[in-house]
């Protein structure tokens, strides 16, 4: 029978199929192939197998890192927020009693773990990966079913390798035509969100296809499949192909020889049959795609970043109206306000939405040579001590701090503020990461979704702003040290 | 986890939809290595409001939440069902779910009970004006029952019988540990391992 690419990665992890059929079927147990690991959802699970007396099965299919409360500053001094020290110590006592593999703060390979587990290629095309965290979706990008799980899933896994999964839905998201200069796979997503809504992928794995997606880079296709969780499904997918593989071939986890050889004839196999059927296609057009960003707060909340703040009335739903009245006011928006008018305080680079070498790069080369508005806050965040160290090694630490922005240490930082990187009350943020949520980014705090060139030419302009704003040709004086010339 | 069949309790109407887990439970209350303690963190920033539901007599002792579409979206926090349910809520209605979040309210004996948004909107005129009825939330008949209002709600027929029956999802596996070690055996050798590790 042909089957999508979802359906082959399921059948190939079926350790015992569930009795019954249809509705009323059991779930399946799938064999868990990466279950990646971090200390914020994770104490209470190894606490679990402690209590119950039972191993962690697999240490050598665990891996674990830290990063939602690291300091992206100092980090060579001990934690000053003494509850965020507490959990990554703990962290680092159970990693030592079950024997897992740790990437600590100061690590090379530390980082946020979507970045981490792709950068050592441990993810690869037609595995199940799992992690605490919602955005593990992210590893989708290489033709892995990977899905964010509960604390309770995550003691599940380490106790079995396994997980009890219902049968997911497909749905195709065909994505077809050539994207225009200064539109990204970060206003694909957005705007695929703001279609289908943060409800409109549930029960759904998406694949992601067509021909915009299969020009996309390997960290392009991570940005879409990382926010598949905003519109509501468990994961997203993209087939594997060459891109893929240049991507893969020599990470330290790759196969090698033989083994490489072996792998990639059975990665061809994944990708969806031609004559296979989605339960659901949405179909989104590439070369009209504008630059996208969120007005509201939640990630379906998007518009066109030439279009204005919608009004509660363009909504039919009244669900939907009484969120966009209740949106504008948290986020201090006046319905019809262009977007463009918009300014902002702050512009956060970083996320495991966008944090990897390409999106730094797209950044710096909007702002090379450009200032930064000088009321603007830029803080960049590279995803994991690996991306700061060769973003270093390209000189691009360089372009963003003579731009005037803050060069800070790996971790998920202001994406949601675990750590000391947080918007004040009222703040208002251009931020590449991935949700909009009230409080998110700090309590009270205002956060606008854009892509890496949407924040760079806003931090250039002070107001939302996309590439195609900026003065071709700018005049900017070079940014030195005055020199005395009047001393005797 | 504890049996859960039939539960009645004062109704609390939360008319918002798209709650996600970030407002039911802050990142900066997910610190803590415990699993219990969290009734102070649940939706801690909207009871600043003292207009906010929760705030209010008899709302504050409710136990059955009935939301708007799409609760518990966003992160996959647990933390949120512990919140829940250390505040005292043992089951939410909604017409939609978020699917980690179910996942997760099944594991811990949380009732996310799917019900139809015009029953919901029954329900929450009722609730408002009449504060303090009681909701009847049956699970082995699939009904909810406020006042006049009856309305069934549908739950997955797995995730209903291991919550009627309060079992034990690791042990359940663990029954079928021959099945995963017969499926290891079978794992192609280009597969990764973490260990031991190797360095860029």
């Amino acid at each position: 029978m042909a089957k999508t690419l979802a359906e082959k990665v399921w059948d190939a992890h079926v350790v015992r199929k569930g009795d019954g059929d249809g509705a009323n079927a059991q779930p399946d147990l799938l064999f868990i192939d990466l279950h990646l690991v971090h200390e914020v959802t994770s104490p209470q699970a190894f606490e679990g197998l402690r209590l119950a007396g039972r191993k962690l099965r697999r240490p050598d299919l665990t891996i674990a890192t830290e990063d939602h409360n690291t300091p992206t500053l100092d980090i060579d001094k001990p934690i000053a927020d003494l509850t965020s020290r507490t959990q990554i110590q703990t962290l680092r006592n159970n990693c030592a009693e079950f024997g897992v593999r740790l990437h600590s703060l100061g690590d090379a390979e530390q980082g946020i773990v979507h970045v981490v587990g792709p950068q050592l290629g441990l993810t690869q095309p037609g595995m199940t990966v799992v992690c605490g965290d919602s955005h593990t979706s992210t590893h989708g990008a290489f033709g892995a079913l990977a899905m964010g799980i509960g604390t309770s899933e995550v003691e599940h896994v380490m106790a079995t390798q396994t997980l009890s999964l219902k049968p997911f839905k497909t749905m195709a998201i065909n994505v077809e035509g050539t994207l225009r200069p200064g539109v990204t796979a970060k206003d694909i997503i957005l705007a695929v969100i703001a279609k289908i809504g943060t409800g409109g992928g549930q029960g759904y794995v998406l694949e992601y296809r067509g021909s915009a997606i299969r020009a996309l880079s390997m960290d392009a296709r991570m940005t879409i499949c990382n926010m598949s969780i905003e519109a509501g499904a468990r994961a997203g997918m993209v087939a594997p192909d060459e891109t893929t593989y240049d991507f893969m071939k020599g990470r330290p986890h790759a196969p090698e020889g033989a083994d490489w050889d072996a792998a990639v004839e059975y990665w061809n196999t994944l990708r969806t049959d031609d004559d296979a059927t989605f339960d659901a296609q949405v179909d989104l057009d590439a070369d009209t795609l504008e630059p996208f960003v969120t007005w509201g707060t939640n990630p379906g909340q998007g518009v066109s970043l030439s279009e204005s703040v919608p009004s509660p009335e363009d909504f039919g739903d009244e669900n939907a109206k009484a969120a966009a009245e209740r949106a504008l006011q948290y986020m201090g928006l006046a319905a019809g306000t262009p977007m463009k008018d918009i300014r902002v305080d702050t512009v956060f680079l970083g996320s495991c939405t966008n944090s990897r070498m390409e999106d730094l790069r797209a950044a710096a080369d909007i702002i090379r040579g450009r200032r930064k508005d000088p009321n603007i806050r830029m803080l960049v965040v590279p995803g994991s001590a690996r991306v700061r160290l060769e973003a270093e090694a390209e000189g691009l630490d360089k372009v963003f701090k003579d731009f005037g922005a803050e060069w800070r240490f790996a971790g998920c930082s202001m994406c949601l503020g675990m750590n000391p990187d947080q918007l004040d009350v009222g703040e208002r943020c251009a931020s590449t990461s991935n949700r909009n949520f009230e409080g998110r980014q700090g309590k009270g705090g205002r956060t606008h979704l854009v892509s890496p060139v949407v924040a760079a030419a806003t931090a250039i302009r002070g107001t939302l702003s996309s590439p195609s704003d900026l003065d071709p040709d700018p005049v900017v004086e070079p940014v030195e040290t005055p020199i005395r010339t009047d001393a005797a | 986890m504890e049996k859960f069949t039939t539960h009645t309790g004062i109704g609390v109407p939360l008319r918002q939809s798209n709650v996600d887990t970030d407002q039911i439970i802050p990142a900066v209350y997910l610190k803590r290595i415990t699993r219990t303690g969290f009734e102070d963190a649940l939706f801690s920033a909207w009871r600043k409001d003292p207009a906010f539901i929760l705030n209010q007599a008899p709302f504050s002792s409710g136990s059955v939440l009935v939301a708007g579409p799409d609760f518990g979206t966003g992160s996959s926090r647990e933390h949120a069902v512990w919140a829940l349910k250390d505040y005292g809520f043992k089951t939410v209605l909604s017409s939609r779910f978020a699917d980690i979040f179910r996942g997760n309210s099944g594991k811990q004996g949380l009732l996310a009970a799917e019900v139809a948004q015009d029953d919901i909107e029954l329900i929450w005129k009722e609730l408002e004006n009449a504060p303090g009825t009681e909701v009847t939330v049956d699970l082995v008949s699939k009904t909810v029952v406020c006042g006049n209002i009856v309305a069934p709600f549908e739950i997955d027929d797995y995730t209903r019988w291991r919550l009627l029956e309060g079992l034990d999802d690791i042990g359940l596996t663990l029954q079928h540990e021959a099945d995963i070690t017969a499926y290891e055996a079978t794992r192609p050798a280009f597969k990764p391992k973490t260990l031991p590790a190797r360095l860029s």
